[in-house]
């Protein structure tokens, strides 16, 4: 469910911040666009759906504007479906994919974000970078940027990467910074995770 | 079919615009058709390192707005009758550019020119942005230093987010030109190593350009210097980079100190 609002361009620039933080969130999901906000310029909304298939965005259908705007082009008119804010509560529940896969190395100034479960990178981290999970972090290259793991409160998530050159780790809350890891575990594979109050580096061999 | 060529690196002072010109004349000796675009508006160099500041009347900005066609804005080059300058403004800011204005002047280049390259200002803001936004392939100029491969690492994923090949789908094909490599230092350990500086951006070689005083005598009598010094070993690392460019393949040399007789007996010594 998207909610766009006036003005348009700025909705769409927030859009893409988002879509840069999580790439695979819209990827084969069909999407509704409650388009109350934006029913005071209807001439906007051609241009809107243009924008949304540009980025790859799938649009079954719209709701929350009036028949005669939708033309002959634009996908049906739902009618009956729920305010978003009841329906983005109602859907946490539902399983969610409890892991995020990504072939590529993420770049500097590039922040990965998954609340929901494990993140899984194929490739390096970035000095200045980083990779938010809600689980574990998997880093099948060299992390030189900030790992997050178990940022939703699970205090057993880990870090595992095969190269450790990180500015950060934290688990739930707790963290290190590049100065207080181990010396001697600087270019190693290591995993880290949490002992009660404290975080433990590791070698991985 | 025309390319258009981004040169662009986040950290300035690299050599973008050392590397526009030698490229863009390296490119045009070749026998293509050549422009070289300078996005740098308000701080613009290009047409000083190309040694046309005598002769520019109207720029990307005046052309962008309607006040020129294109034709009256472009400069061509005195040496090279098939490469081609089109100068920024000194006296406006990058806030003059329009994401539309800069579409329109680059499909009205792609029609006359086999390469349009565009040296991108430094920065990741508008400028550099809209420099990057139509290029078909990337020439990311890096120093073997880190605040310089992680400027670069950080205009990488700019490529792959912000252009229009990323919001179609496809993707920037991405060379790493890496400039002012210093041999005696490298050999030292005092500059990254070409393989460390690989392995962070993870994008192919394009070619390796030394430190060289020829590089900056070039830029002071206002030519590139793959027209000033061809035989110069800066010159011939853009010769190697712009065949590589046109598709040939083969090996980057990396080049290493060129010692005498004296030197290679006690040069170990300090090594």
């Amino acid at each position: 469910m998207l909610a766009p609002e006036p003005p348009l361009a700025e909705w769409l620039d927030e859009l893409d911040a988002q879509m840069q933080r999580s790439p695979a969130y819209f990827a084969g999901k069909p999407v509704v666009a409650d388009l109350t906000a934006l029913a005071a310029v209807p001439e906007t909304v051609a241009g809107l759906f243009e924008s949304l298939a540009a980025r790859g965005i799938r649009l079954v259908g719209i709701e929350g504007i009036e028949p005669a705007v939708t033309g002959l082009d634009l996908p049906p008119l739902l009618t009956g479906g729920r305010a978003l804010s009841e329906v983005a509560e109602e859907e946490k529940p539902r399983s969610e994919p409890a892991s995020l896969l990504l072939d590529m190395p993420v770049r500097s100034g590039q922040s990965v974000v998954f609340g929901t479960g494990d993140v899984t990178i194929i490739g390096s981290v970035a000095s200045g970078a980083e990779v938010v999970a809600g689980g574990s972090v998997h880093i099948y290259g060299t992390l030189r940027g900030r790992a997050v793991a178990g940022v939703a409160g699970n205090g057993t998530a880990r870090i595992f990467c095969r190269r450790l050159e990180a500015e950060l780790l934290a688990i739930d809350g707790l963290y290190r910074t590049a100065d207080d890891i181990e010396p001697q575990l600087r270019g190693k594979p290591a995993q880290a995770w949490l002992a009660g109050d404290s975080m433990v580096v590791a070698g991985l061999d | 079919m025309a390319k258009v060529l981004v040169v662009t690196s986040g950290k300035g002072g690299v050599g973008k615009t050392t590397s526009t010109a030698a490229l863009g004349a390296a490119l045009a000796q070749n026998g293509k058709r050549v422009v070289v675009v300078d996005f740098d508006v308000g701080l613009r160099n290009l047409d000083l390192v190309m040694g046309a500041e005598r002769r520019v009347v109207f720029d990307l900005i005046n052309v962008i707005h309607g006040d020129a066609k294109l034709p009256q804005a472009l400069i061509r080059d005195k040496r090279l009758e098939n490469l081609s300058l089109l100068p920024a403004s000194q006296t406006r800011d990058k806030d003059a550019l329009t994401i539309e204005g800069v579409a329109r002047v680059i499909s009205e280049l792609r029609e006359k020119f086999d390469w349009i390259i565009c040296d991108s200002p430094a920065g990741i803001e508008k400028g550099a942005t809209l420099a990057m936004h139509h290029a078909d392939t990337a020439v990311i100029v890096t120093n073997p230093e880190v605040s310089s491969v992680r400027d670069s690492d950080r205009i990488i994923g700019l490529l792959d987010a912000k252009t229009a090949k990323a919001a179609a789908g496809e993707k920037v094909e991405k060379h790493l030109l890496l400039t002012r490599y210093d041999p005696a230092r490298a050999a030292r350990g005092e500059m990254l190593k070409v393989d460390d500086v690989l392995e962070i951006l993870s994008i192919p070689l394009l070619s390796i350009v030394p430190e060289s005083e020829e590089v900056l005598r070039a830029s002071n009598v206002g030519a590139p210097v793959t027209l000033n010094a061809p035989q110069s070993t800066p010159a011939r690392a853009y010769f190697d980079a712009a065949k590589r460019l046109q598709g040939e393949k083969f090996e980057v040399v990396v080049p290493e100190e060129r010692r005498g007789f004296m030197g290679r007996l006690f040069g170990r010594r300090v090594a």
